[in-house]
């Protein structure tokens, strides 16, 4: 069975703007190593879709520059392969898309063009390691029209709102869907994850042309619940959802927990693949003093660390002391510098600024190539 | 033919390594690990491609699997290419004779076409037995300025040391007057590192010559280098500075590990000299509450609840609570269990190290390195002596 994969790589950009005022969220920083976008590229490819189209509106330089050719995702191909779909605007208005259902208006070509017989849409927002094969033969067994994958989530679990909250009846199949503000309990939160025939796909953009509807959610799904069978498929591994700057960090300090970690990296066949830096292995100094702490290739560690993710390439000098933080690519903390509760960008330097403590509810962030 | 590479680099890659013991009883010896990620390969290799060499034979005999599937097509050193790239030249069956390498240029004659399909000005020769970082095209462009035919490429050793190398005595120009195969009384301190650039046409007509003469035992050292000094072929000395290694030996191969932590020359974080591996797809390492980390290289995938301390770790090695690593290398995927000791030794790719099992000497108590070959099972609470060497099917 062929499956193509569409991923969009911008939709949730605002609701995170400290960090994707630079880029794609699919291009977000996280795990010491990873970009956003390595989940769902890792998970398609595992699950053996091998065309995947890159769905993109603005900022996408740091989102080619990851991906490249895909060849780190074998994703290099003659036939199918990676695909970067840069924005299209029509000549009359001079706009690109500005909601999801227009985005999939605006690549219609490319989706008319494959010949696949079904089609996984996802976003980049999350942090999981889902196995699309298991929704796809649960997509065939409930013989759907559309499988919509949600978690079950409580209100204190961080929601971002609104959220697109199914009912379902004793069969799975989705027969409410309501956007929340708010709510109480438990709810089956959209993850914004389809598998659908790429006929069916293609019709709906059809009707939604002719009609002018612009809302996937709303005017697609939410529509059509009783003319098509669309059915809930329940993940429920780890999730990890980002909305926020104190999400991102929440998700991050998840990674810190073995049972996370290993779901996420070390399933045999589901290896998560990043863009290779070639840097060399991490150095420690004699005085390194680290616990509880992710740390990425290329680092030069003299210092101490503590609950704490360090990314590819940073230096810790001598005396520093670095808790609880998240230290993107490059970052370089000079001698006998104090961080908590800090998020740096890449390339930062923390130099003049003996102490930098945020809170867990408000960690500090540091934009890219900041020189503090 | 419209394709044409200025320089063929050719890497003798078919070594035994025979003083390696347990590590090199599967894999060929520029296969094996060094420097936590790295493979002895990826210095010439990353060499070539960062001196602009895109065309490199790499000469197979020995063990080849490893070290055929880890080059590969050559992506992870940007030698995938559609002209050139990387080449794995293991013997084959002619139609006139059928024949195992005999020795250094034996197994580069017997690819005279592989090099001539690229029309080639030099050849360069390596050895994928040493650790360096060497900048090729600054050597090849030595030779052009001196008008040389043959250049070889030297490091100044000790006067003590002369007598384990290959010694060259030049006049003040650099021009090698004399080579003498190490030598009792060395008249120089400019030894040999067996990296050498000949002008093609030059190095076809010696090796088809040398292929000739049966008495020749095909080496570039005894044979080849003095035939050419015989007939006066303008011969040089390109004089190399910084970290050279031969890591032929379990010594060597430790000291070589070591010297990324005490010395400076060689430096692996230069991001304008990368040295490329291939790699796999680990999450980056862990180190836990607890864990003592000092003075070490680790990489990805490693989980780390123990001591480690001054030693090299290579991917995904776990080491659980109450385990200590102190003097060591480590390769990939070895798990060393609770409360086991590791001290002054090389434990290779998959090892089980049980509980409390004990492995080498203090280094202040002996000199000798323990060695434990891939995977092998170390039981729980054995003990591996210092200058123990243990493998699968050999004392197991």
């Amino acid at each position: 069975m062929s499956v193509l994969g569409l991923i969009f790589s911008n939709i949730h950009n605002k609701e995170i703007f400290e960090i994707t005022n630079y880029r794609t969220i699919a291009s977000a920083p996280i795990g010491g190593r990873y970009r956003l976008i390595d989940f769902p590229l890792s998970s398609m490819v595992n699950a053996g879709i091998t065309t995947i189209g890159v769905i993109t509106k603005n900022n996408y330089q740091s989102l080619m520059d990851h991906v490249g050719s895909g060849k780190e995702w074998d994703l290099a191909r003659k036939n199918g392969g990676l695909v970067i779909l840069p924005p299209y605007s029509n000549t009359i208005n001079d706009e690109v898309y500005n909601t999801r259902l227009e985005a999939i208006k605006s690549i219609s070509s490319f989706i008319n063009h494959s010949t696949a017989e079904y089609v996984v849409l996802t976003d980049c927002y999350h942090v999981c390691n889902i196995n699309y094969k298991d929704v796809i033969k649960y997509h065939l067994e409930k013989n759907a029209d559309i499988t919509c994958v949600y978690r079950e989530c409580m209100k204190e679990e961080d929601c971002h709102f609104p959220v697109n909250a199914f009912t379902l009846d004793e069969d799975n199949r989705v027969v409410k869907m309501e956007l929340l503000n708010g709510f109480i309990g438990k709810i089956n939160d959209s993850v914004d994850t389809w598998v659908m025939k790429r006929e069916l796909l293609q019709s709906l953009i059809i009707e939604s042309i002719n009609t002018n509807y612009h809302s996937f959610n709303r005017d697609i799904l939410s529509r059509n619940l009783k003319n098509l069978r669309v059915y809930g498929y329940n993940f429920k591994g780890y999730f990890g959802n980002i909305c926020d700057l104190k999400s991102y960090y929440n998700v991050s300090k998840d990674l810190l927990k073995l049972e996370v970690r290993e779901e996420l990296f070390n399933q045999p066949g589901h290896a998560i693949y990043t863009k290779v830096r070639d840097s060399a292995p991490t150095k420690y100094g004699d005085n390194a003093k680290v616990s509880d702490s992710l740390i990425a290739d290329g680092c030069i560690i003299e210092g101490e660390v503590k609950n704490s993710i360090i990314f590819r390439g940073s230096k810790i000098k001598k005396g520093c002391v670095v808790e609880d933080s998240i230290l993107m690519q490059d970052t370089i903390v000079e001698e006998n510098i104090t961080l908590k509760n800090v998020i740096t960008d890449k390339n930062v330097q923390i130099k003049y600024k003996k102490e930098l403590c945020g809170s867990e509810e408000y960690p500090i962030y540091v934009k890219k190539n900041g020189v503090i | 033919m419209l394709n044409k590479k200025e320089c063929v680099a050719m890497l003798l890659a078919g070594g035994q390594g025979s003083r390696l013991y347990a590590l090199t009883s599967k894999i060929a010896k520029p296969a094996v690990r060094y420097g936590a990620k790295y493979r002895i390969i990826d210095f010439p290799l990353s060499n070539c491609i960062n001196s602009n060499i895109d065309t490199v034979g790499v000469l197979t005999q020995y063990q080849p699997l490893v070290l055929n599937e880890y080059i590969g097509n050559g992506q992870p050193w940007d030698l995938d290419r559609t002209f050139g790239g990387v080449r794995i030249l293991p013997p084959y069956q002619g139609k006139h004779r059928t024949d195992w390498y005999k020795g250094t240029a034996n197994a580069i004659y017997q690819n005279i076409d592989f090099m001539k399909r690229y029309n080639p000005e030099y050849i360069l020769v390596l050895s994928g037995d040493h650790i360096y970082k060497m900048d090729y095209s600054k050597m090849i462009n030595f030779h052009k300025q001196n008008n040389a035919e043959v250049t070889i490429a030297v490091i100044d050793v000790s006067l003590e040391e002369a007598s384990r190398f290959g010694i060259m005595n030049t006049d003040e120009n650099l021009r090698i007057n004399d080579f003498e195969e190490k030598p009792k009384k060395p008249k120089s301190t400019k030894a040999s590192m067996g990296i050498y650039v000949f002008n093609a046409e030059l190095l076809y007509k010696y090796l088809e010559e040398d292929e000739k003469n049966p008495e020749s035992q095909n080496d570039f050292g005894k044979n080849i280098i003095p035939e050419m000094l015989k007939n006066d072929v303008r011969m040089y000395a390109y004089p190399f500075k910084g970290y050279w290694k031969d890591v032929g030996t379990i010594d060597s191969l430790l000291d070589a590990n070591m010297d990324l932590l005490n010395d400076e020359s060689l430096d692996i974080f230069n991001k304008n000299w990368k040295i490329y591996s291939r790699n796999d797809p680990y999450p980056p390492q862990f180190i836990c509450k607890d864990a003592i980390v000092k003075r070490s290289l680790i990489t990805v995938g490693c989980y780390i609840k123990g001591t480690v301390i001054n030693s090299l770790l290579s991917n995904n090695v776990k080491v659980e609570k109450g385990a200590i690593i102190k003097d060591s290398v480590i390769f990939e995927n070895t798990v060393i269990k609770e409360g086991a000791i590791i001290n002054h030794s090389i434990v290779a790719n998959d090892v089980v190290v049980g509980k409390n099992a004990i492995i080498g000497e203090d280094k202040e108590n002996s000199s000798k390195i323990a060695v434990v070959g891939e995977g092998f099972n170390v039981l729980n609470n054995q003990r591996i002596e210092a200058g123990e060497i243990v493998e699968v099917g050999n004392k197991e």
